[in-house]
């Protein structure tokens, strides 16, 4: 970028401070940074490092507890940290402009869109019947068919992808200079991000506004911005070019985030993940040295007790941090636990199914609607074999998962077989051992742990039940099991309040495995978590698989951690099986049309540029199914298939269309290969 | 939506009719005997055999309901055993003369109410702030006739600024003249209610504040004070409507000490001699009727509710 | 071994939560004027400066002076006195008929928050039309039925009025609980359900139902006041407080207003610091 432009957003040296109980606690570290007109800048960090009140703030937008203690916000050269309450209405209704996460809730319930559009147009100076119209067109720019009929409608009658078009129209509608963004795609299921993604390149090349895109998601960044900061701890720990960032990361952390995350192709069987060692410190943590030093393998005594300043790498690339130039060649941080036998890596062709599950389907009445969330689902899982279950929210994947445990009943005509022996449809009829083999890790461990129990007591009482042994043999073996965890017997007393989200989830863990499962479903088990800790589960999961043969159901709606973790994959589409087969068959292809897509709209942190395969519509209401193949209103290669009239009409079955390789598609695979090349 | 109003008004009709069976239920096992308490000791065995006849006390309960609830539900209240006149002449003037201190009563109340707790939640934690919650809370948890006796002490003994009884005594007293009358009870009143209704509108109004869509309209450029009055307050009084129904119940409860104290003409006041005189007729039909008014104003409130919120509304018409 | 471990940080958030309390100004006020009510029901004895139905017909009506600090009734009894000896009596009824209420109340709750389905439906309903009557005047029909009023009676028909509210209360945070998956969690250990109720839900609900008891609390006092100020609650003839205002209101338009407002600010008083009781548990529990 060139320097003689005035930028449109300077920080320079700012800080911001949380007063949390009496105390003031800093959440943003001596912060520059600026974005020229036109360019898009990306601001990632995990959860609490401070980028979202970075994002607020240029907005001149704090919590009511929140307040700036120093340092500048300069926008086109005027600082406005000062400017009175007037000026900053004035500055957010004409020239910035903010994009939120929840798009849902941003808008107001009880007003209709329309109105909630022109508004911004009427601030502007626009008449009543004229804010109206331009609020109309304004729908037109962000690509929303029948515009008309969103004027009218209530912001929960729009899906999730629809809201958050009509947020960034309500943005654009100032026409302003700075566009902020903070998660604008967070939530959203992986087809509709793409397409929200792709609607803010256009609508950016079309209108040159500059943008401050705030996300957790390396891929989204790298896909989306010009130049990115990495920010630690409120503090920024480097900043540069994206493509310069992604190959030569220079500060520690950087290389740690991206060496943790699953990325294209590693498979458990052949990679273990790197991890972050320790957790991010705690909201306001005081520092003398780098703020990372306690979590770096580089660390020495002057990162402990001297502030690091920018150090130039290349050009505008800089870092934080005294040795830079080791970053990229620090040595790898592998948790290793070792186990009296580490079994080799199975194979993964393992005829004798563990659990077989056939024709499980399920009814759930709706408002006085059947609604069909499960149809007819099959598939088999072997030994110490992790299956994958993949698909967008409403899939029906977390329901399978309580089919299986027996949390609801199927229908008629569903059965489940462990070991060679049919369950009972409900656990109540299920016998303690049945009970003890199949367990679960739930998404949320902050709900699935009891916050009345002390950590003990809650894995304790899971051994005393499903195990049979007495109360001080339950806590006896409790004890083994956090520690197996990695639980540090300091906090086996400690209630699961007092527990950082990753430990939750260890804790959670060491429940799953209290009964000695041989099957363990894991619901989004690290969705919740930010990527360093959530590496560190994944290699939890894996070492837990290897010492016991345990088999996993891992469902998650992250392609990357699917596909590292699974050994073959199931792809569900509106309760239906509609691809299965090994992971590597599943990543490879050929894809199933809808996997296709699905694969194709995730962001790559490798920089790669692919087609996206767009889903035209929406997800269809599973009260209402389309007839004939379900995918067919949406799929991206009914049309020019040939068989437009049987996808219309009949829905396909799931057939073998290579050894060991399911899909549910009428379209012949050899054809389907030969579009997708 | 028709068919939420249809099941709204299924479910109250069902209500009321367990109101009704309690009602009647709690009349029908008194111990002793109404005959003899109503024409005394000296009458004969014969004359409270007529007596008993005469008022169907003779049949079996169910019939004795059926003939109840039959009447009331065609508007043939019965005959009051106290008075020997019909129910409907002795609680008709007297419902009125309550539905008009009720009715200043609120209109008093649910502004000064909701003023308060808009005002509490716009100074969230601030001294105003808490001033009106706990000394709002703290005055709705003294009862009625407290009130009305400090009060009658304050503004009616020591500055004489209030009439002491709600009711004027002269012929014809004008309108302005009667609702000077009921100022001091409503007053009493006010004290009660101010605590509940200011409390869920200062809720509400927090939500409101706290929502991610009072920020989008702040982050759009408006002014604090038009976010407030266009997206804040909207949102935020809903939830009180359908609080000051559920007041009602108070309300009605609260009127028959304010009544008493204030020496007022009305139902409370009615209810409370039937108490004393075991008058059951009129007691168990003025219950019912109480309880009818006020699932009544329940029904009212949670439909007006599902009108004005267009999640409910969309909710219940799909 | 297990307990051991599970006591100690119960221990650690009670004591959190104490010296949160200690800190709130609004719960000291509270705790200390209810504090002073209790001690006076228990040592009233030694509290009065007089027997309570002892009369002066020396001074009739005469105001609060050295000798009698809050005055003489018509009657010339010590109004002091009366006040004194009244705390006990509202206080114990009012503590027992909340007890049952929240008993039986939270107990319905429970169940029905739990089990959903056509019992919650039921229950609901009957609920909804007990608190469709104002409490006073379910209470006046009770009392009008039985044909006299009695303490226990009094009690009984608090409780009962009282039940629906907890069973609401209460229901509705069990339907937030139970929606949880530690619950799901714990049925995939085979507990059985009184053991999911009571172990793993009731705990969460607790906070919840400590403030709800002591919110009903308040009004038990506002509905014992009321109905023996109606003269309806007690025996007749009892010293207390509504009963004292009952008798001597009439007497506030001669200007002899001690008789009147001293048990008028008695029942205030612990309305009032019960309220702020329930007011600061509410912050301290985060509900």
């Amino acid at each position: 970028m060139s320097t003689t432009q005035t930028p449109t957003l300077e920080l320079r040296n700012l800080e911001v401070a949380y007063t949390v109980r009496g105390i003031d606690r800093q959440v943003l570290r001596d912060v520059s940074l600026s974005i020229a007109p036109g360019e898009a800048y990306g601001l990632v960090g995990e959860s609490g490092c401070g980028k979202s009140t970075a994002a607020f703030a240029a907005m001149r937008y704090l919590p009511r507890n929140g307040k700036i203690t120093g340092g500048s916000i300069i926008f086109e050269g005027k600082d406005i940290v000062d400017i009175g309450e007037t000026d900053v209405a004035q500055l957010r209704c004409s020239a910035i402009s903010m994009v939120y996460q929840n798009p849902a809730t941003a808008l107001n319930p009880t007003i209709r869109i329309g109105k909630q559009i022109a508004e911004v147009f009427e601030l502007n100076g626009a008449s009543k019947s004229d804010a109206m119209k331009l609020a109309q067109e304004s729908l037109v720019k962000v690509q929303i068919a029948d515009p008309e009929r969103v004027m009218r409608r209530y912001a929960h009658q729009l899906s999730g992808g629809m809201a958050q078009r009509v947020v960034i129209a309500m943005a654009l509608a100032s026409n302003p200079r700075l566009l902020v963004m903070d998660e604008p795609t967070t939530g959203l299921d992986a087809t509709v991000e793409a397409e929200v993604l792709d609607l803010v390149r256009e609508l950016r090349r079309d209108t040159g506004t500059a943008v401050l895109f705030i996300s957790h998601n390396l891929g989204v960044i790298r896909n989306m911005c010009d130049r990115v900061g990495v920010l630690y701890a409120g503090a920024l720990v480097e900043q540069g070019a994206t493509t310069e960032i992604f190959k030569n990361p220079s500060h520690p952390y950087t290389v740690g985030l991206l060496r943790c995350i699953p990325r294209g192709g590693l498979h458990k069987s052949t990679d273990r993940l790197d991890t972050i060692p320790g957790t991010p410190p705690a909201l306001g943590t005081k520092y003398e040295g780098c703020v990372f030093a306690s979590r770096c393998s580089l660390a020495d005594d002057k990162c402990q007790t001297e502030l690091p300043q920018m150090v130039q790498i290349n050009g505008e690339h800089v870092a934080r941090c005294f040795h830079s130039d080791k970053a990229s060649s620090m040595p790898r941080s592998i948790e290793q636990i070792e186990y009296a036998s580490q079994a080799d890596v199975r194979s993964v062709h393992n005829d004798d199914a563990l659990l077989s599950i056939s024709h499980l389907s399920k009814i759930f009445t709706q408002d006085g609607h059947k609604v069909r969330v499960i149809n007819d689902v099959s598939f088999n899982l072997g030994f110490g074999e992790t299956l994958g279950l993949v698909g967008e929210s409403g899939s029906g994947k977390t329901t399978i998962a309580k089919l299986l445990l027996g949390l609801v009943s199927p229908e008629e005509g569903g059965v489940v077989t462990l070991d060679g022996k049919g369950l009972a449809q409900t656990l109540n009829r299920r016998d303690v051992s049945d009970v003890g083999a199949m367990q679960i890790v739930f998404q949320n461990p902050d709900q699935a742990l009891n916050r009345r129990h002390s950590v003990t007591r809650i894995i304790s009482r899971a051994v005393e039940r499903l195990r049979g042994f007495s109360v001080d043999d339950s806590v006896v073996r409790a004890h083994e099991l956090l520690t197996g965890m990695r639980v540090d017997a300091s906090l086996h007393s400690v209630r699961p309040v007092q527990l950082s989200g990753g430990l939750k989830q260890r804790v959670a863990i060491a429940r799953a495995f209290a009964g000695a499962p041989q099957i363990v479903v894991c619901d989004e088990p690290t969705s919740a978590l930010d990527v360093s800790v959530q590496a560190a589960i994944l290699n939890l999961l894996v070492d837990l698989q290897k010492k016991d043969n345990t088999s996993f159901i891992f469902i998650s709606h992250d392609l990357g951690v699917v596909r590292y973790i699974s050994d073959r994959i199931a792809v569900l589409y509106l309760g239906r099986v509609v691809e299965f087969g090994t992971s590597q068959r599943v990543f490879n292809g050929p894809f199933h049309p809808y996997t296709e897509a699905l694969l194709s709209s995730v962001p790559n942190i490798d920089g790669s540029i692919r087609k996206r395969i767009p889903l035209t519509g929406v997800v269809p209401s599973p009260s209402n199914p389309p007839s004939g193949c379900v995918l067919n209103p949406r799929c991206p290669r009914k049309a020019g298939s040939g068989y437009e009239t049987l996808c219309e009409t009949e829905e396909p079955n799931l057939t073998e269309v290579e050894p060991g390789h399911f899909m549910r598609c009428h379209i012949p695979v050899a054809n389907l290969k030969q579009l997708q090349n | 939506m028709l068919r939420f109003i249809a099941k709204r008004i299924g479910l109250s009709l069902v209500t009321l009719f367990i109101v009704s069976m309690i009602v009647f239920v709690m009349m029908s096992i008194m111990p002793g005997d109404l005959a003899k308490q109503t024409l005394g000791r000296d009458a004969t065995p014969e004359a409270y055999e007529i007596w008993n006849k005469e008022k169907g006390l003779d049949k079996p309960l169910v019939v004795q309901y059926c003939v109840w609830i039959g009447g009331v539900m065609t508007g043939d209240l019965g005959m009051s055993f106290q008075y020997d006149q019909p129910v409907s002449e002795i609680l008709g003037p007297a419902a009125s003369k309550s539905a008009q201190l009720a009715i200043v009563a609120l209109i008093l109340i649910a502004p000064i109410s909701i003023l308060g707790g808009v005002i509490a939640a716009m100074n969230r934690g601030k001294r105003v702030d808490r001033i009106l919650t706990v000394g709002g809370l703290s005055a709705a948890v003294i009862p009625e006739f407290v009130w009305s006796v400090v009060l009658i002490l304050v503004f009616g003994v020591a500055i004489r600024v209030f009439p002491v009884s709600a009711f004027p005594d002269e012929e014809n007293p004008n309108i302005i003249n009667r609702i000077y009358h009921l100022l001091l009870p409503s007053i009493a009143l006010l004290f009660v209610l101010f605590g509940y209704i200011s409390r869920i509108t200062r809720a509400g109004v927090i939500e409101a504040l706290d929502s991610d869509y009072m920020r989008t309209a702040v982050l759009k450029g408006l002014s604090r004070k038009t976010a407030v009055f266009r997206h804040v307050l909207r949102n935020a009084l809903l939830p009180t409507i359908a609080v000051i129904a559920t007041q009602v119940p108070y309300l009605a409860g609260g009127l028959i000490a304010i009544e008493r104290v204030f020496n007022y003409p009305g139902f409370g006041n009615i209810l409370m001699d039937a108490v004393v005189a075991r008058d059951f007729s009129l007691l168990q039909t003025a219950v019912f009727l109480v309880g009818l008014v006020i699932i009544c104003f329940q029904l009212i409130a949670d439909v007006l509710f599902a009108v004005l919120n267009p999640r409910i509304r969309q909710r219940v018409t799909e | 071994m297990k307990d051991s471990t599970n006591s100690d940080a119960k221990k650690v958030v009670l004591a959190e939560r104490l010296a949160v309390l200690k800190k709130n100004k609004a719960f000291v006020v509270g705790a200390s004027i209810l504090g002073f009510w209790i001690f006076c029901s228990i040592f009233s004895k030694f509290m009065v400066r007089f027997d309570q139905d002892a009369m002066d017909f020396e001074s009739i009506n005469s105001p609060p002076s050295l000798k009698y600090w809050f005055g003489t009734d018509s009657t010339g009894r010590d109004v002091y006195s009366r006040v004194i000896i009244g705390a006990r009596i509202i206080m114990v009824i009012s503590f027992v008929a909340t007890a049952l209420g929240a008993f039986v109340g939270a107990s319905l709750g429970l169940i029905a928050g739990y089990l959903k389905g056509k019992f919650d439906m039921v229950l609901m309903r009957i609920l909804e039309a007990i608190s469709a009557i104002p409490v006073i005047i379910i209470a006046l029909l009770a009392v009008a039925a039985i044909g006299r009023s009695s303490t226990v009676i009094t009690v009984l028909i608090i409780g009962f009025i009282f039940t629906p509210n907890v069973a609401r209360t209460v229901r509705a945070a069990v339907l937030g609980e139970s929606e949880l998956e530690y619950v799901a969690a714990a049925k995939l250990r085979t507990e059985k359900t009184a053991h999911i109720l009571f172990r793993e839900i009731l705990p969460n609900v607790l906070p919840t139902l400590i403030v709800e008891f002591t919110v009903r609390l308040g009004y038990a006092i506002f509905a014992v006041a009321t109905l023996s100020f109606l003269g309806v609650g007690l025996e007749a003839g009892s010293p207390d407080w509504g009963t004292q205002v009952a008798d001597t209101w009439d007497k506030i338009f001669t200007n002899i207003w001690w008789p009147t407002l001293f048990p008028a600010i008695a029942i205030a008083s612990v309305a009032v610091s019960i309220n702020l009781i329930s007011d600061a548990l509410l912050e301290v529990f985060e509900l």
